[in-house]
This record gives structure tokens, sequence and C-alpha cells, in this order.
């Protein structure tokens, strides 16, 4: 098994990890103000979520350029012509070719980072369910019916809407461009965030217009209750006044197209210069769902979900721009999910099915620019089944906000996200750096596992370097756990196992090593 | 024309500074930026009778409507679903029980028995009184297809009285039972009771109307508020208010009978003759003595005002508001008014003859004036519980019951309709205050609330000791057609809910709602079918994703500004 040389980022100054087993405690104290009801986050600092609806094909938008003839074996029909992929100042790690824009302004500039596989245990693969689930941060299995960010919200300003506006916090808890239906704002008691429809009613309420209406007693009453409801949207007064006091100062923003992901961000990037507290705002971008016609037959580097990708890449980079020459881009951080990627292998319709483990994007001038975790591993033979399997934990980057961006104490992110996940190092104000992190990732591997394709039985060598309580585990290619063979501690060095394969049917299979901070996993093809 | 095709046309912005700084309700104002009018009258109407005509009928004459209720109607032509309305068969008026039994003892009434015939008891006045006003509140709730409920809160304005005043419960619910007797019945004989009625005799001092101390109170409203109105036509003097109120003198209540009742005390009449104005064609009430004085010159009186034109056509006036707009062009008075008016003066005021007429004409389902009512409070509140077909706690649970009456009456006071307690004896300022009339329902402080009302009851409930009245969005969704489909379960709730269609923005706002992104409808369909058949193996997620969705849909719809138009 090949082993990738690891990135060597520019290392951002960091605290050293406390321990060699955990991703280390951040030594400063937490801020017993921070805790204090009413404050805001601290320094005034902003999220944005860019929600990518329908699931994002991960493998069509950061390429692993090391496993191009498997990749292209298992998607001929819509595989990228490698020539034309993009390459970074990463090894091995190229972006679609229409993010030339987000690359120049902000990979290559040094403040974006990009998560590997991103995903959780059992993924689902119901849209429905699988934006519950990343919204509301829940187990695969529990079903809660209340928001990470809803209940971050709760905490920070905890009894709204009861007292709400003050003069501590004026303004929207949170806003969300786009119907407030996602589960991601809803808190124990109530709605925590804003709904703004569409761009053109953000325009309506700024402007007191009432949109159109027909000309008939209806539309006469119709528009004086629209504007009734603009003046009594107890907002309307702080919007408008950030809406005219900010401004916007990027001309790259996309223009002449239907997806209004620019145009969002454009609003957002006005609000926040216009001096709105709004901690988190959510914006989204449509139509992901490339089950056909993903690219153009002729030439895949165009098609459906390039043009996504054009759009997506041209509204943060122009968004990123606007921040900069409005001077608040030291406040703001932005952040790509979906509820899920795509298979491995493409569909006769020139498409792909839902999938489960895919990259994120995270950037702004906080962050640690490079790569976490490795490129997926593309077996050599894949099934329609296959699935990119999880390096990373979706809470773990949640985690990351709310630790690292929003300095909270790690007790408060266990309340919110229901039990301890580790952070990454997603943010400069994370512990540990990219390369420490990456060297801590050499600390459990699969070394070998033989034989691989094999029949009834198969043997794993594994090594951890630092010792601990590992699993083996394994799974089937939709991510439903087949067999837990070990659970328990081991010392340092290398072990092996033999796993009893009778009786499963054959296929690839997803072996996984997991330690408490960290998993790996290889495939393992039964006959 | 149907009516997708009718609101579509001609779509226009309108500048906001004009609307607000304009004085709005006036018409020379409004027909500058209208230019097309409607001249159709009372002849009945002809065009398509279909799902749309119903629901605008039923939304202005029923509350709610449910699902039930506009099946129902469907099923019938224009005048037998009018005729239904107007049938009281089935409509039974049951007086308001003994709720506050388990808490409050009352050795007169058992709990779950009716204390309107109990004694006078000082000590029990505040529950009783507490009961009454939720259960008139309750009225609209058992409204049964049946126009009855819409016609006692028309006349509840018209003839207000604030229980909050009138210091005896029962006679609350007695005032209430003569606008039941008479809503759809006698509009002569109804001003007669209502003469007579205690509580108005209280509210309006009419008790203490004597020969030695005239007040002329009930006089003044019995020709300016009740029969006569304010208009150019109602030319009744200052003399005639007085003389009024010589006629009506003697006439108190009764504190010995249980219920407190009128009586009429002779020696508190002035038996003089009564001489009116050249308006009332110069009549003299002959004054009478003796015991049935005060009734016959009652009568007298009664007949003498009633033969002005102007009472048929303030009150034909009255029920237009009501029904259909508060704006009376020219055009609405010579083709709906006049004729309207005589039909009521050639049926000798039966109330009855005048709305079939004006609920079957061509005026009423005139695409002019559809949509164009912005609900009461009690329409919105009341209506909302019927509509969404919302549990309560059972008939014999009276406390709870009366409680979860009490707290629709409470969101419907806060939402600027105290029903029992109009702000003055003018009604609500929408039936009559120029300029602003229905507009005066949504202000900056009632129009939150009413959202907040309809999101409270959709996602969170009420919780009535223990019981949790809350929407339950299966029970309706269950009822449309399709509603695996996403595009038929939008448009039958947008139809439902809203008396006019949306625009193409609108319905993918809320189709964004359904499937975020554009993913294809089969993920709904999907989702809807594991939701309700527990043999899916996902069901119980489907579940609880696909009631989110529901609500989430539901919510929007209803925070449009659509759905606060009838």
């Amino acid at each position: 098994m090949k082993r990738r040389s690891f990135i060597k980022a520019a290392a951002a100054s960091t605290v050293l990890p406390v321990s060699l087993n955990g991703m280390g405690v951040k030594s400063f104290q937490e801020s017993a103000l921070l805790a204090a009801l009413g404050k805001r986050s601290a320094d005034g600092k902003v999220l944005v979520l860019i929600q990518l609806n329908g699931g994002n094909d991960g493998l069509n938008m950061v390429i692993p350029l090391d496993q191009y003839s498997n990749l292209t074996k298992a998607r001929s029909n819509i595989v990228l012509n490698e020539s034309k992929v993009l390459k970074t100042w990463v090894d091995n790690v190229g972006l679609h070719p229409e993010l030339s824009e987000l690359n120049n302004k902000l990979f290559e500039a040094k403040k974006m980072s990009i998560v590997q596989s991103v995903g959780y245990p059992q993924p689902n693969f119901s849209h429905f369910r699988a934006t519950d689930i990343w919204m509301s941060a829940s187990d695969s299995n529990t079903v809660l019916t209340t928001g990470w960010m809803g209940r971050y919200l709760d905490k920070q300003y905890s009894g709204f809407p009861t007292g709400y506006p003050n003069s501590t916090m004026p303004d929207p808890l949170a806003i969300q461009i786009g119907p407030l239906v996602s589960l991601g704002f809803m808190g124990p008691n109530t709605n925590m965030g804003m709904a703004i429809t569409n761009p053109s009613s953000f325009y309506n309420l700024v402007d007191n217009n009432a949109g159109s209406v027909p000309s008939t007693p209806a539309g006469d009453e119709l528009a004086y209750i629209r504007l009734l409801a603009q003046q009594t949207n107890q907002y309307a007064t702080v919007i408008k006044a950030a809406a005219s006091k900010g401004t916007n100062k990027s001309t790259l923003y996309p223009t002449g197209t239907r997806m209004n992901l620019g145009e969002q961000l454009k609003i957002v990037a006005k609000l926040i210069s216009g001096g709105l507290k709004t901690p988190v705002y959510m914006v989204s971008l449509g139509g992901f769902d490339t089950h056909s016609a993903q690219v153009d037959g002729t030439d895949t580097t165009k098609g459906s979900h390039a043009d996504l990708m054009a759009h997506l890449s041209q509204s943060i980079a122009a968004f990123q721009d606007d921040l900069e020459l409005l001077g608040v881009s030291d406040r703001v951080a932005g952040m790509t999910f979906s509820e899920f990627g795509r298979r491995i292998q493409s569909n006769a319709s020139v498409g792909t099915d839902h999938g489960a483990a895919a990259p994120l994007f995270v950037f702004g001038d906080g962050v640690q620019p490079g790569v976490i975790g490795n490129n997926p591993r593309i077996p050599t033979t894949t099934t329609v089944n296959d699935n990119v399997p999880m390096q990373f934990d979706f809470r773990q980057v949640y985690a990351s906000v709310l630790k690292d961006w929003f300095e909270l104490s790690s007790a408060e992110v266990k309340s919110i996200l229901g039990t301890d996940f580790n952070t990454l190092p997603i943010f400069k104000n994370n512990a540990a750096s990219i390369e420490d992190f990456a060297d801590f990732m050499t600390q459990i591997s699969i070394a070998n596992i033989f034989p691989n394709p094999a029949m009834d039985q198969s043997t794993v060598q594994f090594r951890t370097d630092g010792g601990g309580r590992l699993k083996l585990r394994l799974y089937d290619p939709l991510g439903n756990l087949v067999h837990e063979y070990l659970d328990e501690e081991f010392s340092v060095g290398t072990q092996e196992y033999t796993m009893d394969l009778r009786g499963l049917k054959p296929g690839n299979y997803i072996l996984q090593l997991r330690s408490n901070v960290k998993s790996v996993t290889e495939v393992l093809q039964k006959l | 024309m149907n009516r997708r095709d009718f609101f579509r046309a001609k779509s226009i912005n309108i500048e906001s500074n004009h609307l607000m700084v304009d004085e709005l309700g006036d018409s020379s104002n409004t027909s500058k930026k209208i230019t097309r009018r409607t001249n159709t009258g009372i002849s009945k109407y002809q065009g398509t009778w279909g799902r749309d005509e119903v629901l605008h009928l039923l939304r202005r004459t029923l509350y709610g409507p449910s699902i039930a209720e506009v099946k129902d109607f469907e099923k019938l032509n224009l005048s037998q679903a009018v005729d239904k309305l107007l049938d009281t068969t089935n409509y039974t008026f049951e007086p308001p029980l003994n709720n506050y039994g388990q808490t409050t003892p009352d050795t007169q009434v058992s709990y779950g028995k009716t204390w309107v015939n109990a004694p006078f008891d000082a000590n029990l006045e505040p529950v009783r009184k507490n009961s009454v006003k939720s259960w008139f509140w309750s009225l609209a709730l058992k409204s049964n297809q049946s126009i009855m409920q819409k016609m006692m809160v028309f006349w509840h304005n018209h003839l207000p009285v604030q229980m909050l005043e009138v210091p005896v419960a029962a006679n609350c619910y007695f005032y209430s039972k003569v606008l039941n007797d008479y809503a759809l019945g006698n509009f002569k004989t109804l001003i007669r009771q209502m003469t007579l009625d205690p509580a108005m005799l209280y509210f309006l001092n009419g008790r203490l109307n004597t020969k030695d101390a005239p007040d002329e109170n009930y006089a003044r409203e019995l020709q300016e508020l009740f029969t006569l109105g304010k208009g150019p036509e109602s030319k009744f003097t200052e003399d005639d208010v007085k003389a009024a109120a010589r006629v009506l003198t003697g006439f108190t209540i009764n504190f010995t009978t249980t219920p407190f009742s009128t009586m009429f005390v002779s020696k508190n009449h002035d038996t003089g003759d009564k001489q009116f104005s050249s308006f009332y064609s110069n009549t003299v009430i002959k004054g009478r003595t003796g015991v049935s004085a005060g009734l016959d010159e009652l009568d007298d009186l009664l007949n003498m005002i009633f033969t002005v034109n102007e009472v048929s056509k303030y009150i034909c006036r009255r029920l237009y508001k009501f029904f259909i707009y508060y704006k009376i062009d020219s055009d609405a008075e010579a083709n709906v008014i006049e004729p309207l008016a005589k039909i009521f003066r050639d049926n000798d005021f039966e109330i009855k003859p005048v709305l079939k007429a004006l609920l079957e004409s061509e005026h009423f389902y005139d695409q002019w004036n559809r949509a164009c009512l912005i609900k009461d409070p009690y329409s919105h509140i009341a209506g909302f519980m019927r509509q969404w077909e919302l549990e309560l706690p059972a008939e014999t649970e009276y406390q709870k019951l009366y409680k979860a009456y009490g707290f629709g009456a409470a969101y419907n006071s806060i939402t600027q309709m105290n029903l029992g307690d109009p702000p003055s004896v003018s009604g609500w300022e929408a039936w009559y205050q120029v300029p602003l009339f229905h507009r005066s329902w949504i202000t900056s402080d009632s129009l939150p609330k009413r959202n907040e009302y309809q999101d409270y009851l959709l996602w969170i409930g009420h919780k009535v000791e223990g019981f949790t009245i809350k929407v339950d969005v299966w029970k309706i969704t269950k009822q449309f057609i399709k509603p695996n489909y996403p595009d038929d379960l939008i448009n039958e709730a947008v139809e439902f809910l809203l008396p006019m269609d949306l625009d193409t923005t609108q319905m993918g706002s809320l189709k964004d709602i359904l499937l975020p992104g554009g993913i294809p409808d089969y993920n709904w369909t999907d989702e809807y079918n594991a939701a309700v058949d527990s043999s899916y193996p996902n069901h119980a997620t489907a579940l609880s994703t696909a009631t989110l969705k529901l609500q989430s849909l539901y919510k929007a719809i209803m925070n449009l500004s659509e759905y606060q138009l009838s």
C-alpha cells in the first residue's frame, strides 16, 4: 500500500498538543465572560454556512490526482480530463477546472482549508433525512428536533425571543436567505433565525416595496398588508439601517444567471459591512442532485455540475474579495456543506447517485490553509454501490467551528453536539497545526491486509504508534456495519488479526480501524 | 374567467409611499390607480359554479371552512348552497355551562349544567362572567354549515353590549339569545326585542330613563346606529332623539326575578304625546297610560322609524360592508344597495330574503369582489381552528374545554377584537371607521400576533391542563387528493388556505421548502409514502421528516399576507 507524503503546510502559530493521544486541550482559560448570558460570540465573528442542496459530487470537485487510473475506470463517462484538472499547491490534490477563482482568491492565497471525506457513521441516503442529520448534528439513527446552530444560538442568547431585541443584541441572531425551514436554526423553544425568502424580498423590505399585486381591491388590500408586514418585522429597522450603511465593493459577483448564491452572499457582505451584529448566516445553492447529465457528453469539464462549480467559485471569490475591500474579512469564516456526496462509480445516465462522505471547504482569514485528511481511496474495481468512506465526522467540523471560531468551552461544545468530538486544525486558533495533525495521523495505520481479495478469511496487520483503544470494523459499501471484529486496548506496536469472512456477500467492503480520534480505512474485496 | 387569469392580469407595482401617505379607503384616490370598476348587480349569478366559487362563498359565510365542508357544498348548486347556509334547523344554541365548579363550588348548579337560570350570586359572578365570555367565543366552532354564527357577530357588532360592563353574566347570555333568535329572522322584531333586553337596558342606560330624568342614550343610538345610520339621508333631529327618549321611559330591570328581567313601571313613563320632525312626517305618537303603554308606544315608534326607506338601505350597506367590501361606490349603491333594500322592505324586514339575494348575486361572485376582505380576528382565530380541525378537550371536560375557548378568546382579544366587549356602542372600527375600515384590523401589533398564534398552534401547541391543542398536519394533508406529489400538494394547500393565487416566484419558494435546491419530485413522493405506511423500514424517520416539511410548508403559506384575506 502506498503511503502518501503528508502535506507540509505553512505552520500557523499554535500551542503544542498537551497529550499525544488526544488532539490537545487548549491551554488558555475559558473566558467566564463568554459563558455569561446574552453575550455574543467572540469578537463579532461571523459564520457563513453555504448549503449545497442535493448532494454534491465531491470526487468531481476535489480530485485525487494520485489515483487517476482507478478514477477513470470507475467513472469513465464523467471523469474530467486529467490535464484539465486544476493543480494546486498541495501535492496530488486537484480542483475542478471551474473553481479557478476560488483557487486563486482563496486556496492559493492560503485562506482555505479542504477537509477530506467528511461524513458520519451509517450514512443515510435520503435527501430529507441526511439534511436533517447535518442540520441537527444527530447520529444517523437518532432524531433531534433542534439544529446545531439553533442550540448554539440558544446558549449565547438564552431566553430568546423573550427580551429580544435588546441593546446588547439588537439584530437578528441568524439570517437565512431562503425559506426558513432548515432545522439548523431551530432552537429548543423557537426558530432562532430570520428568513429572507430571496434576494428580491430583501430589496423589497429595504425599499418599502410591496412587490407586484393585481390592480383589484384584493390587490390593494394585499399591498397594504405586505407593507405593514415589512414594517412590523421587528428587525426591519436594523436591517434597513445596515443595508443603507453597508455596501458592496467587489465587482466580481456573478450575474446573468438563475443561480443566485452570488446575490445572497452580496447581501450578507452588505449587512456585515453595515454593522449588523448577526453572527450566523445561511445561504444556499441548489441543483446538485446530478443523477443524470452531470457533465456534457462531449466535454466532461462542462455540464450541470461544472456550472454549479463555476457559480460557487465566482460567488465565494467575490464574497471574499468584497469582505477584504470592506475591511471585515478578519471576522468572517465561510463553510460549504452538502447532505451527502455521491457514488464513486457513475451511472449509465452520465450522472451519479446518492453517496456518503465528501470534501468540504472552510475559508476565511482565520483558517489554516491546506488539506486535512488523505485523498479518498478509489478501489481498482468498483461496483455501483461503493461509496467514499468517511475520514472525519462532520461534527468534528462543527466542533472546530464552535470551539476554535466561536471560542466556546469544551463543555459548551459537548452540550451542543451531544458528545465530545475532537476538533480538526481548520482554524488558526486550533491547538494543532495541520502539520502536527498530519503527523498525528500516522499514529494508527492498517499496514497490510492479506489476502486481498479474499474468500473465507483475511489477516489484517495494523499499527498503533501511541497505543490505546482500537476498534476493527467491517462496513458494507452502503455504510452499514457488517461486523465488529475488535474493540480493545492495544499497546504500541503492530498487531495482527485474522478475520472470518464466511457468509459475506461478494463485493467491496470497507475495513475500518478506529481510535478515539480518527479512523483509517482500507478496501477489502470479498470474492 | 377563472380566478387565475383574473388575478394574473395587469399586475402593477404599487408605490408604497402613495399608499401610506394618502387617505386609504377614499374611493377617489383608489380610482386613480384602479380604472376597472364593476356594475354588476343583484341578478342571480349565472357564471361558473365550481370550487373557487364555493370557497369564496364559504370563506365569507362560515368560519374556516373545513375541507369536509367545502366538499359538502360542492355537491350543491348555488341556490341549494345558499339555502343550506340560511337553514338553521341543524343549528343548536346551547347555553353556557358550569365549567368552574371544580375550583369554585356552586351550590345551585352542578358542574357541567347551565347556570343561566340560577339565582344571582355576587360571589359567582366573576366565574360566570368568564364562562359566558368563553362560551360566546366558542359559538363559531359550532357553526355547523350555517351562516348563523357570522350573523350573530354581525348583529353583535351592530347592536353592541359590553359584557364586562353588564354586571350580570346571565343577562349577557340572554342578550346573546336575542341575537340568536332573530339573527336570521325579522330585523324589526330584533330591534324591538333588543330594546327590551335587560343587558341592553343596562348598557345604554335605558333602565334609568324615566319621565323625570329622561336618558337619551338608547333613543339616540336606536336611530343613529341601529336603524337609520349617519348617512346624508338620515335626517332625524335632536328633538326626535328627545321625543324617542320619552317614548322609551318606564322600562327598567326587575331584580326580583330569576333571571333578572325587564319590567315596565308605568309611573315612570312619560304619558304625554310625542311630536316628531318632518323627517318622520311630523308624526305624533299618542301618549298612553297603563301597563301596556310602553310596548304600545314602542311599537308606534318602530313603525314610524321603519317607514323611512333609509333604514333598509342603511342595514343593507352594513351587510355589504360585512360580506363584500367596505367601499360602496355609486354603482354598487344603485345596483346592489337599492334593490336589496327594496327586497328588505317588501319582505317586511325579514333578513333571509336579503341574504339570499346578496349571496346568489352576480355582484357577490364578481371577480372584483373576491379576496378583498381582510379577515376580522374572529374569522382568523376561530377560522384557523376550524380549518385545521383542531381537536379540543372532550365535551364533558368542561373546565378544560372552556379554558381552551378562553385561549381562543384571549388571542381574539389581543388581536383587536374582544368578542362580547366591543370598544364602543358603535361596534368595531373596522366596520364603520373611515378611511381604514377593515385595514384597522392589521396593525404593527396585531399582525405579528396573528402570525404568532398560527406558528404557536402549528409548531408547539397550547397546553390546557395537560391537553395539548395543536395542529395535526396529517389530518388535513390526508384529505388532499394527491399530497404525495409536491406540485399537487402545494396547489391544493394554497387553494385551501388562500383566496388568491400566488405567482411563480412565490410558488417556487414553497416548492423549495419541500424539495430544496431542485431535487426531483419523487423524493417527496417517496418520503410521503414511507411516512404514512408503517411497513416501510424508514417509516419512523420519514414520518418525522415529512411532518417537519409539512409544518414548514403550511407555516410559509400562512405567513404570507394573502392568508389574512378572505
